[in-house]
């Protein structure tokens, strides 16, 4: 037989957060910690499937009148019109001037990968592959392979996260914003940032908004904590609201797998806010056919869920008291990991663990630290020094508080 | 001004075009023959028993909704695999290949095309049978691939040009990517017979071409789950390594669930392992992992005993009502005095039909009777009732006598 079309396919080095938690999984120690991968987990360690989810899904799966038929290419209506409301706001100009469009994703990254396919296609030229897209330095990592397969060839980073100082390279930030070319498209996290859980704060987005506006950059937003990071979802919305308030046409991808705990139904939803009717609707035409070669339509289940419960006002409340539930148990376990850590001594300044918010945590631990976290101690962590603070538990508080301490004092 | 001043107004999609003319249609007659989804013989879309079953069995386990793997539900592509290759397969049991879920038929072939253009690099020609589904030429030109065609429909015929084919397939250059559909060909209906196959698998592998089979309707085209995937299981034991897109959309009836997959043979395991890990490095970036519902009520439903004997005499069930459509709308054509042989009409197979109807005479159907269909006379089978079939036959006669 010929040889393989396929002998020299290398072998790919695994995505390295499953990775982390595929070696939790082996781990036979009985005092392991997870604080890897992005999922919510109870103060028990568990899987939370939101109580109103549960209910809407019982609603859905008892009305005998919906079937499995196929969306339109662009998702359920319902889904999209909510979504971007819920990002925008009820009193968004831009909802009311009717120049919003909205295309049901798989979930974040999916909304992220179509809005990058659209640019490559259609912003700053036609097909320009040349126009840089900026990635914060740190980011999440899938963001760079996200504009890299869309056809981007020129992506590079921007200042953000100050290691000495534990906090945002603002000046850093509006340096590189004054540098960058005209028109080139900037990654901007809504809230929570991914991995920093460090936010500007809104004196800190006018000012980015004054030099993206000044310089014509183009603002992709990534909202994937709306709700999840602060309790609230307005004020988890302020950044994006702001810039369409100041007459930015920008992107926003949403997901809707941590604040609604629907995590492997994909559900996202790309925002567009344009100047006016006209164009929204020929980017709208455009993104179809750009999905249409992706996935031809998106998954229903995910999007009902989503649908039925912003669509009633008794379910949205039901919600919303859902969401702060995980947010509060998220600041109370950093308010917990601080008091311990000061409590011990550890060296160093600990505000930066209640100071950052969202489900992350930059610990400011160093790659040997991380290291002797994972191999002596049997806590997972990213090589960054990244944790989950979902993954910290009333149980395990008082394990990790000191095993942080030791690998601050034993390893430098 | 705006950014997006330039973007032109993409054209409309031309089979949900139809569908959106039929909506507005006020005539009680109407029908909707551009469709490509099942409906019953009340003119209904069709929720399986067995996916009924599945979905109770799902809400009584009150599972959670972590994410999935990148590739997807492991018990879904196990059995996605099986259900393609056959479990005495010696490809399936030796574990030479891998299996990943994707976004139904659209999203599986997108995945293969992806993967293609990154890592065969031994050819950027993607050769499509003329006609085929409108889809499949701006996925591989998305995925960065060039399409070129071969002689596959023969309109006098409206049948199979097989010599034709052949042909065309002998002289495409060594190392291209030919697509080939697996069963009920789309659009035409009109399917290779077993001994044609054998001829096409014969001179694939002659030529050295990397074969991509796209299984849409595997049960759904003959009521065999066997039967339609003959033609995949023996290019296999020819020892051609194909990859294959499969969709459970049709035949399961999960249209909006997106319930799908990708699979590759491999030459051994551990070329499997390689490929596998370079698909996920794909997906990763396009929408990180798959969605869980379609995929676990697919599982459950394959991988339970009683639930797919169920799900099998369903989807034969399916089938059945489609050929005897086809049958019933030849006899209401001959009783409408129609001196035309539309033999072809029972003679294709699956859910279209390709009527042989010209331009003209499909405007004419639109306009005079209210029957919609896509311009180059296909049909949607499932689209027809016996409620409706008549009415079918009596429109075709009038614009072709």
């Amino acid at each position: 037989m010929a040889a393989s079309i396929f002998a020299a396919v290398p072998r790919a080095p695994p995505v390295a957060v499953f990775k982390l938690t595929a070696d939790f999984r082996e781990d036979g120690d009985a005092r392991k910690v997870n604080l890897g991968v992005g999922a919510y987990r109870t103060d028990e360690g568990q899987p939370w499937v939101l109580p109103v989810v549960k209910k809407v899904e019982q609603m859905i799966a008892s009305d005998n009148s919906l079937n499995h038929e196929y969306l339109p290419i662009l998702g359920l209506p319902e889904f999209r019109a909510n979504a971007s409301r819920i990002a925008l706001g009820d009193d968004s100009p831009a909802i009311k001037e009717n120049r919003i469009g909205s295309v049901q994703c798989l979930g974040g990254t999916g909304a992220l990968r179509i809005g990058a396919e659209f640019l490559r296609r259609w912003y700053n030229g036609n097909n320009n592959t040349a126009t840089p897209v900026y990635v914060s330095a740190p980011s999440w990592e899938n963001h760079n392979s996200v504009f890299l397969d869309a056809g981007f060839k020129d992506i590079r980073t921007y200042h953000y996260w100050d290691a000495a100082k534990r906090g945002l390279d603002l000046k850093g930030l509006l340096d590189d914003m004054e540098k960058a070319p005209e028109f080139s498209i900037f990654i901007l996290h809504a809230c929570a940032h991914n991995p920093t859980g460090t936010d500007p704060t809104p004196d800190q987005w006018k000012q980015i908004a004054a030099v993206m506006k000044r310089r014509f950059l183009f603002p992709f937003f990534d909202s994937a904590y709306q709700g999840f990071a602060s309790g609230s979802l307005d004020k988890d919305a302020w950044a994006v609201r702001y810039f369409v308030s100041e007459g930015f046409e920008l992107f926003c991808a949403q997901s809707f797998s941590k604040n609604f705990g629907l995590y492997n139904e994909r559900v996202g939803n790309l925002t567009v806010v344009g100047k006016d009717t006209d164009n929204v609707q020929r980017v709208l035409s455009q993104m179809e056919k750009i999905v249409r070669t992706t996935w031809s339509n998106p998954p229903s289940q995910g999007a009902r869920i989503v649908a039925t419960t912003l669509a009633s006002p008794q379910l949205f409340a039901e919600w919303y008291d859902n969401v702060k539930t995980m947010a509060d148990r998220v600041l109370l376990m950093r308010s917990e990991l601080r008091s311990r850590l000061e409590s011990l001594g550890t060296p160093g300044t600990w505000n930066h663990i209640t100071d950052q918010i969202g489900m992350f945590s930059f610990t400011g631990l160093n790659p040997k630290q991380v290291e002797y976290m994972i191999k002596e101690k049997h806590i997972y962590l990213m090589a960054s020094g990244r944790i989950n603070m979902c993954g910290l538990t009333t149980k395990n508080l008082d394990y990790v508080a000191k095993s942080i301490h030791e690998a601050v004092t034993k390893i430098q | 001004s705006s950014w997006w001043s330039h973007v032109e107004m993409g054209p409309p999609d031309p089979i949900l075009g139809v569908t959106e003319a039929f909506k507005r249609d006020t005539n009680s007659k109407k029908m909707n023959l551009g469709v490509g989804a099942y409906r019953d013989d009340n003119g209904k879309p069709y929720v399986l028993n067995c996916v009924r079953k599945a979905e109770a069995t799902i809400a009584s386990k009150k599972m959670d909704k972590e994410y999935l793997p990148i590739g997807g539900l492991a018990d879904f592509t196990r059995a996605s695999a099986e259900l393609a290759l056959g479990e005495n397969s010696e490809a399936f049991k030796s574990g030479r290949y891998v299996t990943v879920q994707g976004i139904s038929g659209t999203g599986s072939l997108r995945i293969g095309a992806n993967f293609l253009q990154r890592f065969f690099k031994a050819s950027r020609d993607v050769y499509l049978p003329k006609p085929t589904w409108g889809n499949h030429t701006p996925i591989f030109r998305d995925a960065g691939l060039q399409l070129q065609a071969y002689r596959y429909y023969d309109p006098k015929t409206c049948s199979l040009d097989f010599s034709g084919a052949m042909d065309d397939i002998s002289k495409i250059p060594e190392k291209s990517i030919i697509l080939l559909h697996a069963c009920a060909h789309n659009p035409t209906g009109v399917d290779p017979r077993q001994e044609q196959w054998k001829e096409l698998a014969a001179i694939v592998k002659k030529r050295n071409l990397l074969v991509y089979f796209d299984m849409a309707y595997q049960g759904f085209a003959s009521g065999d789950i066997n039967r339609d995937a003959w033609a995949v299981r023996h290019f296999i034991e020819q020892g051609i390594n194909i990859v294959l897109a499969q969709s459970y959309a049709k035949n399961m009836g999960l249209y909006g669930e997106r319930a799908g997959a990708f699979t590759v043979i491999c030459s051994d395991v551990e070329e499997a392992k390689r490929v596998e890990s370079q698909l996920k490095i794909l997906i990763r970036p396009m929408y990180s992992n798959p969605p869980l519902n379609g995929a676990r009520i697919a599982s459950i439903i394959l991988n339970t005993p009683d639930l797919r004997k169920e799900w099998l005499v369903e989807v034969k069930g399916m089938a059945d009502r489609i050929i005897s459509m086809r049958t019933q709308l030849v006899s209401n054509l001959k009783k409408e005095g129609s001196s035309h042989n539309w033999q072809h009409i029972t003679d294709q197979i699956g859910m279209f039909c390709f009527t042989g109807l010209k331009p003209d005479q499909v405007e004419r159907l639109i306009k005079e009777f209210s029957i919609y269909m896509t311009k180059d006379g296909r049909i949607s089978v499932a689209g027809v009732t016996s409620g409706n079939v008549a009415y079918l036959a009596h429109a075709i006669h009038q614009v072709t006598k």
